[in-house]
């Protein structure tokens, strides 16, 4: 079954395709919409979200977001929320 | 209302537009559900909003912070604009539902929503079988469905299967469930019977036994365990079961907005039913002044409409009392507690219901489908309408 191995940092990650992300200027949020539902990201989960993109693997985008927000070490706290994301099947892996 | 210009509530609180535009684009339907929401004097209501005045409520519904959109009915097929609309829906960065029966539904027709940007289509089925889906619904649609959830398959889109629940077909759940897996679905709702509009005209011979639904919730669990979250499945449970109200619409004029075929715009789809208030439409006002400025929208907002046993209720941030559709149709007025709690002095009507539900058979009294024949006879003759 898909999704139980996790992510690791050598993953290519893309939005799963039943969900589309965007910003939502009236809620000043990243949200994920999928049918009838909606999910409002935190402004640290957007950060992450956005940058997902089916090309680039979680570790070239723990590089992008430590280089867009320098001095705190995010590379635990991207990789626990990718598995989140994973679980809760907003994201998929091509490995 | 309370006179505006005076006391702490007289200045509009800064209130967030609806998250969800339902549009309801027309009352015609190829299908006769005996469940079916829609008012029984659907026949009553004026012409159709046109394509031009349905654009103008999305981009209004939008700038106010709309993102979901459900194109609904009726079957809202029985439109040849919904490609204009879902195109401008998806210009405008809306998420759009099409909620359908199918019926009208082809290869050629499920392209141009493709190439519109239509996100998703929910397909209902009455039944996993061809005589109870085809008996349910009045039609010979069970083999068209099937065609159809083919076609959704093929052209990429999640597959999201509806089937309404109710005694006739609750104990089917099980092969409901394995009909859905067999077609691919992502998601399925098994959504009992809510009980308004034809669904309460024929209630006493739709709700379902205590026996039966604790069936059906044992099955669905079972189909959980084996499938785990390849595909997920809601089960909603008929509130008359329920010690505490649904948090209806997430709170009235909340979240939720509704515009009816005729342009009546509505907190939710059964409130144009309620005796003695008026509901803005779409052809006199904006939007905007709809959502925030109306009686209609603005009567049970907030909770300052409240009686007892709600108005002193702890609980009352978590369901804001109820439904106030529930609630006239069970006690007679919007503003008492959902009769489903059972605090509301008026909960023994629900068990009531539910102990008729134990004993009554299906042949006491003949269902009355939604077609336009009954609801104009309903029109003149049913004490609910004339009221």
């Amino acid at each position: 079954m898909p999704g139980e191995a996790g992510v690791v940092a050598h993953d290519v990650l893309e939005i799963a395709p039943i969900f589309r992300l965007q910003f939502e200027e009236a809620q000043a949020a990243w949200v994920l919409l999928y049918p009838e539902g909606m999910v409002k990201l935190s402004a640290s989960a957007g950060e992450i979200m956005r940058r997902i993109d089916g090309v680039r693997s979680a570790d070239a985008l723990i590089r992008d977001l430590q280089s867009a927000f320098p001095g705190a070490d995010l590379a635990d706290d991207v990789l626990e929320f990718l598995e989140e994301a994973h679980g809760r099947g907003w994201i998929r892996t091509r490995r | 209302m309370d006179a505006a210009g005076s006391g702490p509530g007289a200045e509009r609180p800064l209130r967030a537009g609806p998250l969800w535009l339902l549009a309801e684009l027309t009352y015609r339907c190829p299908l006769h559900c005996a469940f079916c929401y829609n008012p029984l004097d659907y026949t009553a209501y004026g012409p159709e909003l046109a394509t031009d005045e349905w654009l103008r409520v999305l981009r209004e519904a939008r700038a106010l912070g709309a993102v979901q959109l459900g194109l609904s009915g009726g079957e809202p097929l029985l439109r040849d604009d919904v490609a204009i609309l879902v195109a401008e829906a998806r210009r405008l960065g809306f998420y759009t539902n099409l909620i359908t029966s199918g019926v009208g539904l082809d290869t050629k027709r499920i392209r141009a929503f493709a190439d519109a940007g239509l996100d998703h289509i929910q397909l209902s089925f009455q039944d996993s079988t061809r005589e109870l889906n085809d008996f349910l619904s009045s039609t010979r649609t069970f083999d068209l469905k099937l065609r159809v959830a083919r076609l959704i398959k093929e052209h990429g889109y999640p597959m999201v299967l509806n089937v309404v629940l109710h005694r006739l077909n609750i104990d089917h759940v099980e092969q409901i469930l394995q009909m859905a897996e067999a077609l691919g679905a992502e998601y399925v709702e098994l959504a009992n019977t809510q009980y308004y509009g034809w669904g309460f005209l024929n209630r006493d011979r739709l709700l379902p036994t205590r026996e039966q639904l604790a069936r059906a919730e044992a099955a669905t669990q079972r189909f959980r365990d084996r499938v785990g979250n390849r595909i997920r499945v809601f089960f909603v449970v008929p509130d008359y079961y329920e010690k505490r109200p649904k948090p209806c619409m997430n709170g009235w004029g909340s979240v939720f907005l509704t515009v009816a075929p005729d342009g009546t715009a509505l907190p939710c789809h059964a409130a144009r039913m309620l005796p003695g208030l008026a509901f803005p439409n779409v052809r006199e006002v904006s939007l905007r002044a709809a959502w925030h400025d109306s009686e209609g929208f603005n009567r049970y907002r907030g909770d300052a409409w409240m009686r007892q046993p709600c108005r002193t209720c702890p609980e009352k941030t978590r369901d804001f009392g109820g439904c106030r559709c529930q609630a006239y149709l069970l006690s007679g007025d919007a503003a008492n507690a959902d009769p489903v709690c059972d605090l509301s002095p008026h909960h023994d009507v629900v068990v009531r219901a539910i102990a008729n539900a134990q004993t009554a058979s299906v042949g006491v009294s003949p269902i009355e489908f939604r077609d336009d024949r009954n609801s104009r006879r309903l029109r003149s003759s049913d004490p609910l309408l004339s009221q």
